[in-house]
C-alpha cells in the first residue's frame, strides 16, 4: 500500500515537473478544437501519431544522449543510411525483409558505435564527433543510392509504415514499445541511473566507481539504433528511400527534448517531458496545417515555442540550479 | 577609537525563517576582525547584507559614524566595501591589469580604454604588494593563491576601506597562506579594516585581533583574540564544552589486513610502505603535495600502481578500477566534496544509494520501498542529517550535510576499509563532532579506517597510529605514545 502511494508520489512529481508543458499542450488542443472541426477526429489524431513516430524514436535516444551531457547530430543521417540501405536490400538485392531490416539496423549500430567509441575514449566533444559522422552518413547514403530514389513495394516492409492493428495504426504500438523500453532502461537499470550521474558530475561518477566509458558507449549506440529503426519506419511509410530523407531530423529531436525540460548541460530531465515535447511539436504542425498557415510560419512558431519552453525552465530554476551551475563554472 | 563600521541590531528572515536576530558587529580601522560560527550560524547572510546582496529587514549600518544607505552591490562598493568570495571572480583569459580595472577602466580623452596606463598602474600596485607578477600576464597562468592576491589588489584599486575575506585559505598551501598573511598585515597598516571568516582556529591566532561568534542567527560574544583560546571559542560556537568533541577508543586487533610495500605511482607517490591493522584508525599526515591523496587513489583503483605490492589478508591484490576496489571491500570519501563527491542536481536519495543500486534494481523490478528505507535509515539514524525531503537536490544542502550524504553512500557499501580524505574540511564544528563520533562507532563495528587530514589536532586525537609522508615517501610511522605536532612536522618536512 505504501509502495503504491510512493509510486503515485513519484508519478505526481513527474507530472508536476512537466506541468507547464502539459498545460501548454492542453491549451493548444482546446484552441484547435474550437477553431477547426477536423482536429478532434480519429483520423486526424491517428495522422498526428503517424507524423510524430519518427521524432519520438529519435527523441528517446536523444534524451539519453542529452542527459549524459552530450548531443547526437548524426541521427538524421542515420535515417538516410538505414532507410536507403534496407530499401536497397529489399528492392535491388531481393533479400528477405527481416534480413534487410536487420542490415538497416546494423547501419545504426555501426554509426552509434563509432560515435560511442570516440566519445568514450577521447575528450573530443560529441558535438564535433557527431557533426563529422553526420556528414559521413549523408555521404554514404548518396554513394549507395547514386542520388536515386529507391522504391519499396514489399507489403511486409511497408506494413511497418502503413499497417493497422484493428483500427489503430501500428505506429501507436511502436511508440508505446520504444517509450516503455527507454523508460525501463532509464529508470530501472543501473546503467540508466548512471546516465544521470555521469551527466551531472563525471568526475564524481568516476570516484563512485561507475564505468563511465561503458555508459557513454551504450547511450550513443542506443541513439544510433533508434535512429536506424526510424529510418526503416520512414521508408516504410512513404514507400521510398532517398539520400535526403531525415535531413535536419536531429533538430526536431533536440527540440522535443528541450521543450520537455531536459537540461542541455545534462543530469536533469525526464523521458515523459520529451514525449510531451514531441507531441507538442506534432500537434503544433498539424494544427497549423489545418488552419492553412504556411510552412514558413510553422518554422517561426516552432522556434518561438522552444524559446518559451526554455524561458519557463529558466524561471523555474532561477533561484537554485542555475545559480549553482553558474558559480561552479566560474571556478 | 571610533569604529569605521557598525552594524546594529540587524534582523533578516527568509520567508518566515529568521536567519539573523539582532546581530551587531563593529570594525575598527586597521583591525582584522574574525567572524566565526558553525555553518548556518548566519555569517554569510550578515556579509551579504553588508555587501548589498541581501537587504536587511531592520537594523542600521553606520560607516564612520554616519548612516549608510546600502541597498545593492554598487552602493555597498561606493562606501568602500569589498567582498572576496571563496570562488574567485576573475576572468581567466584576460590580463591581470584588465582584471584589476574591470568595471572602472582608465579611459583616454577619446573615450578609448587606455591599456598602457592601466598596465602601468596595475604594475605599481603589484610591486607595492611585493608580488613578482607582470601586469600583462593572463589570470589563467596564476595559481589560486596568486589569483587571490589579484582580488585583493583589485579591491584596493576600487578604493576599498573594508575588505571581507570569506574562507580565504581554504584552498591554499601553508606557504601561500603566509603570503596572504603578509598582504593582510600590509592592508592593516594602511588602515583598511578586514572581516575574516574562517573555520581554522590556528589561523585566527596569527591574524585576528578580535573575534565575534555567531550561533543560530544570534550574536553570542566578541572577544579579544589574545585573551581567549580555541577551546573557549569552540564552546562559544557550539554552545557546549570541548570534552565531547573528539571521541576515540581503541578497537583494533593485532591482525594485519592490508600491507602496502614500496608503492610507486606517477610523480607524486615515490615509495610508500605501511601496514593496516583490523579496526584501527590509521592517520596520514603530510604537507600539501606529500602524495597522500594520490596514494589513496592507488588503493581505490583511480591511479595505476607502477611498482610495489599490495597485500590484502596476505594475498597480493591489484585494483584496475574503482569497481574492483569496492568489491575488495574498500570505500572512499573523496577530498573534494563538490568536484569528486556530489551529483549536484540529483536528489539526496539518488546521491545516497548510488553504490547499492543492485539491492533494489537488480532484477529489473524496482523496489522503491527498500531504497527509501535504506537511504532514510543511514541519513536519519546513523548520521542525523538535516534535510526536508529525500527528493530535494543535494546542492541545496549545507556543506556539512552534503558530507553526511556522501558518508551515508559509503557506509551503505563499504565492507572493510574506509578511506576518509579530509573528511572535515570546510565543515562546521557540530558536524565535525558528529563525524568523529561516527568514526569511533565504525571501528567498533569492525570497519578499518584510513584518515587523511591536514588538521593535526584531528589526526592526533582520532588516530591509533600516524603515517607521515613527505614528497611521495613515507618518512615516519608514529605510535600513539609518540604523537606530537612537532614530531609530525619534523617527519613531514624531511627530505629523502
Amino acid at each position: 500500500m505504501i509502495r503504491i502511494k510512493r509510486s503515485m508520489r513519484i508519478l505526481a512529481k513527474n507530472v508536476r515537473d512537466c506541468l507547464g508543458i502539459l498545460i501548454g499542450l492542453g491549451v493548444m488542443c482546446i484552441i484547435l478544437v474550437c477553431l477547426t472541426d477536423k482536429f478532434a477526429t480519429s483520423s486526424n489524431l491517428f495522422n498526428i501519431i503517424r507524423q510524430i513516430t519518427i521524432n519520438i524514436f529519435l527523441a528517446c535516444g536523444m534524451t539519453l544522449v542529452i542527459l549524459l551531457g552530450g548531443i547526437d547530430l548524426s541521427v538524421g543521417s542515420v535515417i538516410a543510411v538505414s532507410g536507403c540501405i534496407s530499401a536497397g536490400m529489399v528492392t535491388w538485392e531481393k533479400l528477405p525483409v527481416p534480413l534487410a531490416i536487420i542490415i538497416g539496423i546494423l547501419c545504426g549500430v555501426a554509426v552509434g558505435s563509432l560515435n560511442g567509441f570516440i566519445t568514450s575514449f577521447t575528450t573530443i566533444s560529441p558535438f564535433i564527433i557527431t557533426l563529422a559522422t553526420m556528414n559521413i552518413g549523408r555521404g554514404i547514403a548518396r554513394l549507395y543510392t547514386s542520388a536515386k530514389t529507391i522504391a519499396v513495394l514489399n507489403p511486409l516492409y511497408t506494413f511497418f509504415g502503413t499497417g493497422k492493428i484493428g483500427k489503430i495504426p501500428i505506429q501507436l504500438f511502436l511508440i508505446v514499445l520504444v517509450v516503455a523500453v527507454t523508460s525501463f532502461i532509464l529508470n530501472r537499470t543501473r546503467l540508466g541511473r548512471g546516465i544521470y550521474f555521469v551527466g551531472d558530475n563525471e568526475q564524481a561518477a568516476k570516484y563512485a566507481g561507475l564505468n563511465v566509458r561503458k555508459i557513454r558507449f551504450f547511450v550513443f549506440l542506443y541513439s544510433g539504433i533508434l535512429a536506424a529503426m526510424a529510418g526503416i519506419l520512414s521508408t516504410a511509410r512513404t514507400f521510398a528511400a532517398t539520400m535526403v530523407m531525415g535531413t535536419s531530423a536531429e533538430m526536431d529531436a533536440i527540440s522535443a527534448v528541450v521543450i520537455g525540460g531536459t537540461s542541455m548541460s545534462g543530469g536533469r530531465g525526464t523521458l515523459m517531458g520529451t514525449v510531451i515535447g514531441a507531441v507538442i511539436i506534432g500537434v503544433l504542425n498539424n494544427g497549423m496545417n489545418l488552419l492553412g498557415i504556411n510552412t514558413s510560419w510553422q518554422y517561426v512558431v516552432q522556434g518561438v515555442v522552444i524559446l518559451i519552453a526554455l524561458y519557463i525552465d529558466y524561471i523555474r530554476n532561477k533561484g537554485g540550479l542555475i545559480k549553482f551551475l553558474w558559480n561552479r563554472r566560474i571556478k | 577609537m571610533n569604529p569605521m563600521l557598525q552594524m546594529i541590531n540587524i534582523n533578516k528572515s527568509f520567508a518566515t525563517v529568521p536567519v539573523l536576530q539582532d546581530v551587531s558587529f563593529s570594525l575598527l580601522a586597521g583591525e582584522v576582525h574574525a567572524l566565526v560560527g558553525e555553518n548556518g550560524a548566519g555569517k554569510s547572510t550578515l556579509i551579504k547584507i553588508l555587501g548589498g546582496v541581501y537587504s536587511r529587514d531592520s537594523g542600521d549600518i553606520l560607516i564612520d559614524g554616519e548612516e549608510a544607505d546600502i541597498n545593492d552591490v554598487p552602493s555597498a562598493r561606493s562606501y568602500g566595501i569589498s567582498i572576496i568570495h571563496q570562488e574567485l571572480m576573475l576572468a581567466p583569459n584576460i590580463s591581470i591589469a584588465e582584471n584589476i580595472f574591470l568595471g572602472h577602466e582608465i579611459i583616454t580623452k577619446l573615450g578609448l580604454v587606455d591599456t598602457c596606463k592601466m598596465e602601468e598602474k596595475a604594475q605599481e600596485m603589484l610591486d607595492g604588494f611585493n608580488l613578482s607578477l607582470r601586469a600583462t600576464d593572463k589570470i589563467s597562468q596564476l595559481n589560486i593563491a596568486q589569483r587571490q592576491m589579484i582580488e585583493i589588489v583589485r579591491s584596493i584599486s576600487f578604493g576599498a576601506k573594508i575588505i571581507v575575506m570569506d574562507e580565504p585559505t581554504s584552498s591554499l598551501s601553508e606557504k601561500e597562506v603566509n603570503v596572504l598573511f603578509d598582504a593582510i598585515l600590509r592592508l592593516k597598516k594602511s588602515g583598511v579594516g578586514i572581516i575574516y571568516i574562517s573555520h581554522r582556529m590556528s589561523e585566527l591566532d596569527v591574524v585576528a585581533d578580535r573575534v565575534t561568534v555567531l550561533r543560530d542567527g544570534h550574536y553570542i560574544d566578541t572577544v579579544e583574540m589574545k585573551e581567549t583560546d580555541h577551546e573557549k571559542l569552540v564552546s562559544l560556537m557550539v554552545g557546549r564544552s570541548m570534552e565531547t568533541f573528539y571521541v576515540k577508543h581503541p578497537h583494533f586487533s593485532e591482525k594485519i589486513i592490508l600491507e602496502v610495500e614500496h608503492i610507486k605511482s606517477g610523480s607524486m607517490v615515490k615509495d610508500v610502505s605501511f601496514t593496516l591493522r583490523q579496526g584501527e584508525v590509521l592517520g596520514f599526515a603530510g604537507l600539501v603535495g606529500a602524495g597522500r591523496s594520490e596514494m589513496m587513489n592507488c588503493l581505490f583503483g583511480l591511479a595505476e600502481v607502477e611498482t610495489g605490492k599490495i597485500f590484502l589478508d596476505g594475498n597480493p591484490i591489484s585494483m584496475r578500477n574503482v569497481r574492483e576496489a569496492i568489491q575488495m571491500g574498500f570505500g572512499m570519501v573523496p577530498e573534494d566534496r563538490i568536484q569528486e563527491g556530489i551529483f549536484p542536481v540529483q536528489s539526496i536519495r539518488y546521491n545516497t544509494t548510488i553504490e547499492v543500486l543492485d539491492h533494489f534494481l537488480g532484477s529489473g523490478m524496482y523496489n522503491a520501498e527498500k531504497e527509501y528505507e535504506l537511504a532514510k535509515k543511514y541519513l536519519d539514524e546513523v548520521l542525523a542529517t538535516r534535510y526536508s525531503s529525500l527528493e530535494q537536490t543535494i546542492a541545496s544542502l549545507s556543506g556539512g550535510n552534503m558530507q553526511k550524504v556522501i558518508f551515508s553512500r559509503w557506509l551503505l557499501s563499504t565492507k572493510r576499509i574506509l578511506i576518509l580524505d579530509e573528511p572535515t574540511r570546510g565543515i562546521d564544528v557540530k558536524t565535525k563532532a558528529d563525524i568523529y563520533r561516527l568514526i569511533d562507532n565504525l571501528t567498533e563495528q569492525g570497519l578499518t579506517i584510513m584518515l587523511v587530514s591536514s588538521e593535526l589536532p584531528e589526526l592526533i586525537n582520532m588516530s591509533d597510529r600516524i603515517v607521515v609522508m613527505s614528497r611521495g615517501y613515507t618518512t615516519g610511522i608514529l605510535a600513539k605514545e609518540e604523537f606530537s605536532q612537532e614530531k609530525i612536522m619534523t617527519y613531514a618536512t624531511m627530505e629523502m
